[in-house]
């Protein structure tokens, strides 16, 4: 199959600190409209995986293509325009800033220096911040200071922060991390929501959420792939147990 | 080349080759005390001329006092003893009042240190007058041996060539052989960590902080074998060990020592083709250009973020 | 709407409290200082204010965008040297140079044996080179600086310490260059500008006033921008700068505009010394003044644009007073105000100020504003006012005392660190 069919086509990646392989020669791919989960234990090369892929790491070898665009050359901010957004580990949002105005920077205009100076509020910034307001559930907060939220509405507002980019492809490391589990069904059913139109990837180790949301999950092992497919095919797959599920 | 002849730029360049080694000496030892501060705790301390300038004060002081006593010859190696511990009594008392409040800001940081610098100056001049004034050396450090009849070098630079030698084998054990250096690495690495494991990490810090200090004095008391000291004899300094310790990589030994014989050595040797402000002038622009090429400095590891 | 209402309403003058901090501060400098005091009480004020650009430019670079530079004297020098020269060279005709070896030459080329005028030196002949120069050589060399830190992501202390290194070695550069720049003792002896007595006592005047609408010029263009999503951008690469390059925004871009236009505001300021001092010397290049120029932001209140101005005039006032009086006594106070300031008030005066006026509710429509932002940040300006003039706002705002106004971010712990960062949020 041509890797063109793919939205992101992860091929042959390696990176390497001073010798050690965090990620060992990783191939992937992922669909459209796919949520992946990317599971494994600490040290597996999950977060690093998304920091080549969003160009916070530079790869040592192998390529990354993106709707056929090698990602590998590109700047960060390159790669964010041209469809990738990236949520961290921590939530990190602009604590000073209220829920509106963090929404309204990650707006998708007014990116350059003077179109930032120039830049105004019209119906349509309005409009869409609302939308994503509503569908973080975060409506009601839209005014308040961000670092008030309480710390799961800090990881939807940081999602609703992407969701303004109107990504191809998302990336979450950890989103329900830190939170209760009314807060993480309503994020399962919002991940569900919103790969409707576009691909997402989920780092988590939460498995009963995983298995709310995954549509096929990989499972990495000291940066390489122990297995890949749906989630009952990967739960019984006896390497995973044996270096993941088993304790 | 500038109308000398070959010959004649050898010995120019051994001679100045070795004024150059003394400046790398103070260098050295400033950029040490630096080294630990800035590249194990990240605390930019500006005042850390001043400290210098206290381990210079105290021998100076200890020299006066031992030339009315008749024990001249034998002083200078009590007086860089008290200088380490004058100056490391103060940055501990330093590190208590002030510095901990802002181990979260270390822009603040800079600025405040720099308040403590003016006030420390001040305090200098109120006390010994704003005239220089110098140590009286021993009889057998004045002399100067020559290798050559062209040559001369002088016995108070070799000497605080091996006082450096050995101040630096010393940071080195403490820092990489030694329990307490572990707590320190442990405590920059990871604080939170270190603290429930039960390292006590404010005192961890506190003495991190002084000894840096301490080292400082002891450039001090090596200052004064080569030339006067006024209440601003830190500021001449401060900059250039700044330098050293960046260009260096923050938290390298062997690249402070590198990068203090370099530039000590290029500013020596290119005052004297060029006129002294220009050597410095040259120094600092190469050391610029190549920091903004290389920020991370010359010797850091490669790290994983 | 009548005139005072649409200021009200203005997100770029910051709300109520804005338009009063501005009005106050205009009548200060416009209208008390020039009653009050003598011409050369005025043009002392007037040469303070000139650092106060230095101050509004370091508020939004440090403030703001958390960018500490320990270089700003660089370009204070650079604007203020660009001006000296022009005005040098005026200085320098062949009639009244004739008694030097090289008539027509600056004098202190002629010490230094010089027997021609450099090539770097023939263009500030001109006027309008020299105008241009003033703006463009600081911006450029800015440029150039930032270009080579920022796009390598150096940030924090490293930038702090390099720019301080840059300082030096353009300061020894200056000092040793004599022939070229007059050495230590900088370029005096400065007279006339196109035939103008700059001197005189009606020159002095003209130029106080020149000096205060350029200020305020400064301080509304960083109000423009502040009022800005750039504004809001910069205040989110200080707290999150891998969020915004994870946003799509190229930072390090942001990074080198602010810088070159604080750079500009800085020389703007120096080309103002120069005209009102009437010399220009490598002692307000080095490290100690671009340091002190610092402090001058901080006593302010580093995210307040007013508060800077009101804290350039408070501790150079102080400096004037002291080091006339009580030499010995002033590097304790100075030195005493660098680590009070950084200890006990990080915000300066401003930050006093504001908490003033929130606890006795002075601002009734602030809180309102913060809640509800017009255009792209919510802009209110904290400020300050000197004790003499506190009654003034007090006056005019008479009618709102009573109310406290309520505050959704009132519950939030009120360190000092955060608070400035709350000020900085809302300017």
């Amino acid at each position: 199959m041509s890797n063109t069919d793919f939205v992101l086509a992860v091929e042959d990646l390696t990176v390497s600190f001073d010798g050690f392989k965090a990620v060992d020669s990783l191939t992937m791919y992922i669909d459209k409209n796919e949520l992946r989960v990317l599971v494994g234990p600490n040290g597996a090369g999950k977060t690093t995986v998304l920091d080549l892929i969003c160009g916070k790491t530079k790869s040592t070898a192998g390529s990354i293509k993106f709707n056929n665009t090698e990602l590998t050359k590109l700047s960060e901010h390159e790669i964010v325009r041209s469809g990738v957004g990236r949520k961290f580990q921590n939530p990190s949002i602009y604590e000073n800033l209220t829920v509106y105005q963090n929404l309204e920077v990650s707006y998708p205009k007014g990116r350059g220096v003077f179109g930032s100076l120039t830049f105004k509020r019209t119906q349509e910034v309005e409009d869409r911040v609302r939308k994503v307001a509503a569908d973080i559930m975060l409506t009601e907060f839209l005014d308040m200071e961000s670092a008030l939220l309480s710390h799961g509405q800090k990881q939807w507002l940081e999602i609703g922060m992407l969701l303004m980019q109107e990504p191809e492809l998302l990336m979450l490391d950890e989103p329900v991390a830190g939170m209760s589990a009314k807060e993480r069904d309503q994020t399962a059913d919002l991940l569900n929501r919103i790969c409707q139109n576009r691909s997402v990837i989920v780092i988590e180790h939460d498995m009963e959420f995983v298995k709310k949301i995954a549509h096929k999950v990989t499972v990495l092992h000291q940066g390489k792939i122990l297995a890949e497919g749906p989630m009952e095919k990967v739960q019984a797959d006896e390497k995973v147990i044996e270096v993941y599920l088993g304790h | 080349m500038f109308g000398y002849s070959m010959a004649d730029i050898g010995n120019i360049v051994v001679m100045q080759g070795f004024s150059g080694l003394s400046m790398f000496t103070v260098l050295l030892l400033m950029a040490l005390g630096l080294a630990i501060i800035f590249g194990q705790m990240g605390v930019i301390n500006m005042a850390h001329g001043e400290f210098m300038t206290i381990g210079a004060y105290t021998t100076v002081l200890i020299s006066k006092v031992a030339a009315s006593y008749g024990f001249t010859d034998y002083y200078f190696v009590f007086a860089i003893a008290i200088a380490f511990l004058l100056a490391f009594a103060v940055g501990y008392f330093v590190e208590f009042i002030m510095i901990r409040h802002l181990y979260k800001r270390p822009l603040d940081t800079l600025l405040a240190t720099w308040g403590l610098s003016l006030v420390m100056q001040q305090i200098f001049r109120s006390s010994f007058g704003a005239k220089e004034v110098s140590a009286e050396l021993p009889e057998w450090m004045l002399g100067s041996f020559k290798p050559t009849p062209d040559i001369d070098i002088p016995i108070n630079g070799v000497f605080v060539m091996v006082l450096a030698a050995l101040v630096t084998f010393g940071v080195y054990m403490f820092m990489y052989k030694s329990r307490w250096g572990l707590r320190v690495r442990a405590t920059v690495q990871n604080r939170t960590m270190a603290g429930a494991v039960g390292i006590n990490t404010a005192k961890v810090d506190r003495v991190t902080f002084a000894l840096g200090c301490g080292i400082a004095g002891i450039a001090g008391a090596a200052f004064t074998t080569i030339a006067s000291t006024g209440p601003t004899t830190g500021t001449l300094y401060i900059v250039d060990s700044f330098m050293v310790v960046v260009f260096g990589g923050a938290a390298s030994i062997v690249g402070t020592i590198a990068s203090a014989f370099g530039i000590a050595q290029a500013q020596s040797i290119l005052q004297f083709f060029m006129t002294s402000s220009m050597g410095k002038v040259s120094t600092l622009l190469v050391i610029v250009t190549i920091l903004m090429m290389k920020p991370e400095g010359l010797f850091a590891s490669k790290l994983r973020k | 709407m009548t005139l005072w209402e649409k200021m009200k309403a203005s997100p770029v003058l910051g709300g109520k409290e804005g338009v009063i901090g501005l009005a106050v501060l205009a009548a200060v400098i416009f209208v008390i200082l020039p009653l009050s005091v003598d011409i050369f009480r005025l043009n002392l004020i007037g040469k303070y204010l000139t650092y106060a650009f230095v101050a509004v430019g370091l508020v939004m670079l440090w403030g703001h965008g958390g960018i500490l530079s320990l270089g700003q004297g660089i370009f204070f020098g650079l604007g203020g040297y660009a001006m000296a020269m022009f005005l040098k060279l005026e200085a320098s005709d062949p009639e009244s140079t004739k008694i030097q070896s090289t008539p027509g030459i600056p004098d202190f080329m002629d010490w230094n044996q010089l027997t021609a005028l450099p090539w770097f030196w023939e263009p500030f002949k001109s006027l309008p080179f020299t105008l241009i120069a003033v703006l463009t050589i600081p911006a450029l060399f800015a440029y150039i600086i930032g270009y080579a830190m920022f796009k390598r992501r150096v940030g924090g202390v490293y930038f702090s310490i390099i720019t301080q290194a840059i300082a030096l070695i353009l300061s020894i550069l200056i000092v040793g260059q004599q022939g070229y720049t007059g050495g230590v003792n900088g370029m005096t002896d400065l007279r006339t500008m196109l035939g103008w007595d700059i001197r005189s006592d009606s020159a002095k005047y003209i130029l106080y006033f020149v000096n205060g609408l350029l200020l305020f010029g400064a301080i509304f263009l960083s109000k423009y921008i502040m009022s800005s999503k750039f504004g809001m951008l910069l205040l989110a690469m200080r707290d999150k700068e891998e969020r915004v390059r994870f946003s799509g925004y190229d930072v390090s871009n942001f990074k080198i505009f602010i810088f070159c236009l604080a750079a500009m505001m800085s020389a703007v300021g120096g080309a103002m010394f120069t005209l009102q001092v009437g010399f220009m010397s490598p002692s307000f290049v080095g490290i100690v003044p671009s340091i002190e120029m610092v402090i001058f932001c901080a006593v302010g209140g580093r995210a307040s644009l007013i508060g800077a101005v009101y804290g350039t005039l408070l501790v150079n006032y102080g400096k004037t007073v002291f080091s006339e009086t009580y030499p010995e006594l002033w590097l304790f106070l100075m030195g005493g105000l660098f680590i009070s300031v950084v200890m006990f008030f990080p915000n300066g005066l401003a930050g006093i100020w504001d908490k003033l006026a929130t606890k006795y509710g002075w601002f009734k429509d602030k809180a309102e504003v913060a809640k509800k932002p017009e255009v792209s940040t919510s802009g209110v300006e904290a400020q300050v006012v000197l004790t003499e003039t506190t009654e003034t706002m007090l006056a005019a705002d008479s009618t709102n005392t009573a109310t406290k106004a309520p505050r959704k971010r009132a519950s939030k712990k009120d360190t000092g660190l955060e608070s400035s960062k709350m000020r900085g949020a809302e300017a």
